[in-house]
């Protein structure tokens, strides 16, 4: 398929080498398409490269239970990402923005904003899903400081992600803001493909009451987030 | 002057103070690690590390395992019994094992071969919970590297199999998985970034690579033991969501391999000091 495809722009190089100036604008559609179409092929079937990973890695978890042989095995967004080493080329980028935005689920009471303090809890808590976390003891937790700056009172804070603080206050606690909000929590690739933060609604880390008890932290004006 | 204007002016001033006062706090964060890391520098024979190395040491040299021998007779690169300078040269391709391993890799072949050791027993809990010293073979590794401390690494890495290694390392380092979609890039490809108030070291740029890749393995001091490189990669898949990356793997070879080319011509410190 990828070999097609590769001798099909080949041929359609020379096309164009040969062809009079005028056909230059007709030729380079297709080439755009047919190379466009390389790359999507590329991110969706694993390449040698990949593939190789992707055996080292099944052999290298030799105790993993059954029901964790799925987290060797990376979706179709991360492969991309992996391959594309998280800079995708603008078709790869839209085609994981698209998948992410259609799967998003909201709240079935239409209400975004939780309870801020309970939002706290779970940005400070890194529980779950570690091989040490079975069988669970807690819920599962967020972990945002670990990356994010949010409550003024928290110095124990990361810089991987951007800071938080004030972020209502900063956005006039906008209807569309708290919206935004959630999606990111629930899936951030369908606004930034192959952000390095995790799809928490999508991979079900967290549960819809959790994520918005999380925009409450950022979003409701009694957040320490905002004060 | 509408009030409307106005109200926009001081919100936008207000934030702009909020951003400074932010920029501040970072920087008197990091100021306050970095006297932290310079204090656990300042007397390098207060490294508790230093007593592994003493204890593999003893080890390397006394017969042990059913066979009764010592890995005196364990070749680690650059000759029969040569622990000097060997861990600056690994990884490396052995062909008597007919693969690329690294310098934990390389003892447990040696105490299953020679020393009449069951790997599958080696390898099913190697490294320490918390409170607990690295296990023989990592204090045994902490002496092999700790007889390179003070030179560069040279790793060659120029067989075809090593660059294989290698090259399967960096795919690897991109490569996601789990539920959370980690990879090693996920919080080593950027500069100057932490976690909570861990600083991250950016180990896909060279420069950086070669500042700490020579520190393992570490005497961890939250942990009060030493860790290896092995042990370091086990805990970065846990904290990933992975199981339980086994010792001596391809996949943790390959990393090593590749963080080591990274890291070429960079000093080894080992064992070092961590938080």
């Amino acid at each position: 398929m990828r070999g097609q495809n590769m001798r099909r722009a080949a041929a359609a190089l020379l096309s164009i080498a040969v062809a009079p100036i005028v056909l230059v604008p007709i030729v380079l559609v297709p080439i755009v398409l047919v190379l466009g179409a390389a790359r999507l092929a590329a991110q969706e079937a694993p390449t040698d490269e990949a593939a190789k990973a992707d055996a080292a890695i099944e052999a290298a978890f030799p105790t993993a239970p059954a029901d964790w042989q799925s987290r060797l095995v990376p979706d179709r967004t991360m492969r991309a990402c992996s391959a594309y080493r998280n800079s995708p080329p603008k078709t790869a980028a839209e085609a994981i923005a698209q998948r992410a935005r259609a799967a998003i689920a909201y709240p079935a009471d239409g209400r975004l904003l939780g309870d801020w303090q309970r939002g706290e809890a779970i940005a400070q808590s890194g529980y779950g899903l570690r091989f040490t976390d079975y069988p669970p003891r807690a819920p599962n937790g967020g972990n945002c400081y670990a990356c994010h700056r949010l409550g003024p009172q928290e110095l124990s804070y990361g810089t991987l992600g951007p800071s938080l603080l004030a972020y209502g206050r900063a956005r006039q606690f906008g209807a569309a803001d708290a919206k935004a909000a959630y999606e990111k929590i629930y899936d951030s690739q369908a606004s930034f493909p192959c952000s390095n933060m995790p799809r928490f609604g999508a991979n079900k880390i967290l549960t819809v009451e959790q994520i918005k008890d999380l925009v409450a932290l950022l979003m409701s004006p009694d957040s320490p987030v905002n004060k | 002057m509408r009030i409307g204007q106005a109200l926009f002016l001081a919100a936008a001033c207000a934030l702009i103070a909020a951003t400074s006062a932010a920029r501040a706090q970072d920087d008197e964060t990091g100021k306050a690690i970095e006297k932290y890391r310079q204090m656990l520098k300042e007397d390098p024979w207060s490294n508790p590390g230093l007593l592994d190395a003493d204890r593999g040491e003893a080890l390397w040299a006394t017969p042990r395992g059913p066979k009764n021998v010592s890995l005196e007779t364990c070749d680690l690169g650059k000759g029969a019994g040569q622990v000097d300078g060997a861990f600056a040269e690994l990884p490396r391709y052995f062909p008597d094992a007919d693969r690329v391993v690294d310098v934990e890799t390389r003892i447990l072949w040696c105490m299953e071969k020679l020393q009449g050791f069951d790997r599958s027993e080696l390898v099913k809990r190697p490294h320490p919970t918390a409170g607990q010293s690295v296990k023989e073979l990592g204090a045994i590794a902490t002496y092999v590297a700790s007889k390179s401390n003070g030179m560069k690494y040279s790793a060659k890495l120029d067989h075809a199999k090593e660059k294989e290694a290698v090259a399967l390392g960096e795919t690897l380092f991109y490569r996601r998985a789990g539920p959370f979609d980690f990879a090693c890039a996920t919080c080593h490809d950027a500069t100057g970034v932490r976690i909570r108030l861990q600083g991250l070291p950016r180990l896909s740029s060279r420069e950086e690579a070669r500042k700490v890749v020579g520190e393992w393995p570490a005497y961890r001091v939250s942990n009060a033991h030493v860790m290896t490189m092995q042990h370091r990669l086990y805990d970065c898949y846990w904290q990933m969501r992975m199981p339980e990356l086994e010792l001596g793997s391809e996949v943790s070879v390959a990393l090593i391999a590749y963080l080591t080319s990274q890291a070429e011509g960079g000093e080894i410190t080992a064992p070092g000091l961590k938080r």
